[in-house]
């Protein structure tokens, strides 16, 4: 204590700073940096949890390349950004557009479109699920039965059940990006539509050359948010695909639910871990093309 | 200058306005009325899965299959005979419990950590600040086979703990926190250092409460996260007792022969308590969220 007060004024806050960060930097190395490491590590290992990890060199990955269920579930999971970042970002920015005219129950319309961010994906993934079902269970069915058209095998056709299982996924986000919008719009100064309003300019025009240039940061975010969220999609394809996860026939499986397999059903943990190595590439090559575009503003 | 421009814009548009015909305004209101109604529309589509997941945890099972909304004799029953299973109560309480305290957690390391990196300067400082946030790179899913070993040498599955250490702090939240404490004025940290508070009570007695808005929003985002997690709890428990919610409705809900309006009260009762916290304090999670996601 003695030799504590002898310190400089400096030197004691620099005591504190690091006392303050010594629980935290152990947490982030244990629980983030080791196991980090040890995820690449282990995907050039070859272990089944009882037997002995031995070394594979880049054995994980040549199989993981001449596998053919990747590949469908690589597809799949492009598939998944492909359609669910496009669609999620259009229905959004309309939503949220039109609502920034609104001054009439503003908050309640917005409520109603936030309110499914709040839900929990297991739960919705349920509810989706019994929406799909078949004559005379799912709702989705008995409407289409009472307007006289034929049944939809949505979670059974190999062709429908991947948008079938993306919609809840899209419908829980759009809250959230709307809301996103709609700060972006707020940001845009009058001043800028005020003085096209003078110049007599049409609205098209407006929406085209002053909104959405200036709304490019907040598309930005919203395009490489919502593409991490699909590209690591997994709650609702399990839940929805219980029975046969990722099914039918490999149809709506996503790379995290092939490593969930691999590593808890398979109990290959090298293979596990080099898909996921492969996972982490690929939500690095979408950050780093994120900056990129931002940079370019 | 700007000012000027804003006043000289503003009275162009003024009498841009008057010179504007009646029917240019009736058009306008016909269109704000359709815009409305369109909206609406949409709205109501919007929260129509949540509708039905209520009211048919609602119904009797001989009219579950029945579009209709509003059930015929609405009543509790199907809650009465969840809840008395135990299972779903007990689920409850554990997801309850571990989204408590792994908010509790991060707010509070998050803040510390942010307030450290903000105010103190020191070497080292920013290399720390740039290992946190590189952490914001890697997936979960990346994390989760690694934790699994781990939890598996220490006797962490199928704990508590084992649920909840990963999510004791995040990076995020660190980010979140530093931008919120550079609004704090140095003058004040320095005051109080002056009245003789040392470091540790500066930042819980004077910063702290400077960023209430950045901590309920941070509260916000890290329960509901952790109330819906649903990976890592499924690969880390193996007890029933253990599971949270989401991993119990989804194995319930595998079960053979589970009928629909059951598993559709489960989904509300995981689903409801967030609703709720929404309904009550709707303009503050709003706010949080563009703050959150701006900021973030």
């Amino acid at each position: 204590m003695q030799r504590f007060s002898n310190l400089s004024i400096m030197q004691k806050r620099t005591l504190w700073a690091w006392g303050f960060l010594a629980v935290p930097i152990l947490f982030f190395v244990i629980i983030r940096f080791y196991p980090t490491f040890n995820a690449f590590v282990l995907s050039f290992q070859e272990w089944n949890l009882l037997g002995a990890r031995t070394w594979a060199g880049f054995e994980n990955y040549v199989t993981l390349v001449n596998d053919p269920v990747f590949w469908k579930v690589f597809a799949n999971t492009f598939i998944y950004l492909l359609l669910g970042t496009p669609i999620s970002l259009v229905l959004s920015f309309l939503v949220a557009y039109q609502l920034d005219k609104i001054r009439f129950a503003h908050g309640l319309l917005r409520a109603l479109y936030f309110l499914p961010f709040m839900t929990s994906a297991v739960a919705m993934a349920w509810v989706w699920r019994w929406f799909y079902q078949g004559v005379p269970i799912g709702l989705f069915n008995n409407i289409l039965a009472s307007v006289g058209i034929g049944q939809v095998a949505f979670l059974n056709s190999t062709t429908i059940a991947l948008p079938a299982v993306l919609a809840p996924a899209i419908w829980a986000g759009l809250g959230f990006q709307i809301i996103i919008f709609m700060a972006g719009l707020r940001a845009i100064p009058r001043s800028y539509y005020e003085a096209a309003k003078i110049d007599g300019v049409s609205t098209w025009t407006v929406l085209t050359e002053i909104t959405l240039p200036l709304l490019k940061p907040t598309i930005v975010f919203i395009v490489v948010f919502s593409s991490i969220g699909f590209l690591r999609i997994f709650d609702h394809v399990f839940n929805m695909t219980t029975n046969d996860p990722g099914g039918p026939l490999n149809s709506t499986k996503p790379l995290v639910l092939m490593i969930y397999e691999t590593a808890f059903s398979s109990f290959n943990m090298g293979y596990a871990a080099a898909q996921t190595v492969v996972l982490f590439l690929i939500l690095l090559v979408v950050s780093l093309l994120q900056l990129r575009l931002l940079r370019d503003k | 200058m700007t000012t000027l421009d804003g006043d000289i814009v503003e009275i162009r548009a003024s009498s841009a306005t008057l010179l504007e015909g009646a029917r240019a305004k009736q058009r306008r209101s016909t269109a704000q009325l359709i815009r409305w109604i369109l909206l609406f529309v949409g709205g109501v589509l919007m929260v129509m899965p949540i509708a039905y997941m209520i009211s048919t945890s609602l119904k009797w099972p001989f009219e579950v299959y029945n579009v209709r909304l509003i059930p015929e004799e609405p009543h509790l029953e199907n809650y009465a005979y969840v809840l008395e299973d135990g299972r779903f109560y007990g689920w409850f309480i554990n997801s309850l419990v571990i989204a408590t305290i792994t908010t509790i957690s991060s707010l509070f390391f998050d803040s510390l950590i942010g307030y450290t990196l903000c105010k103190f300067r020191f070497r080292g400082r920013y290399i720390v600040f740039i290992a946190i946030l590189s952490t914001l790179m890697i997936p979960t899913e990346m994390l989760v086979i690694p934790w699994y070993l781990m939890s598996q040498s220490f006797g962490w599955l199928d704990t508590y703990w084992g649920i909840m250490f990963p999510g004791l702090m995040t990076a995020f939240g660190v980010f979140l926190m530093k931008q919120f404490f550079e609004t704090v004025p140095d003058d004040f940290l320095e005051a109080a250092r002056i009245d003789g508070l040392n470091e540790f009570q500066i930042w819980w007695t004077v910063a702290m409460p400077m960023v209430k808005p950045a901590l309920a929003a941070l509260a916000i985002f890290v329960f509901l996260g952790n109330w819906t997690a649903f990976l890592w709890p499924l690969i880390v428990t193996t007890s029933t007792e253990l599971y949270t919610l989401p991993v119990g409705l989804s194995s319930f809900g595998d079960e053979a022969d589970v009928q629909w309006e059951l598993i559709m009260t489960g989904a509300a009762i995981s689903t409801i308590p967030t609703l709720i916290v929404f309904l009550i304090f709707q303009r503050f999670i709003i706010r949080g969220v563009v703050m959150a996601g701006l900021k973030g």
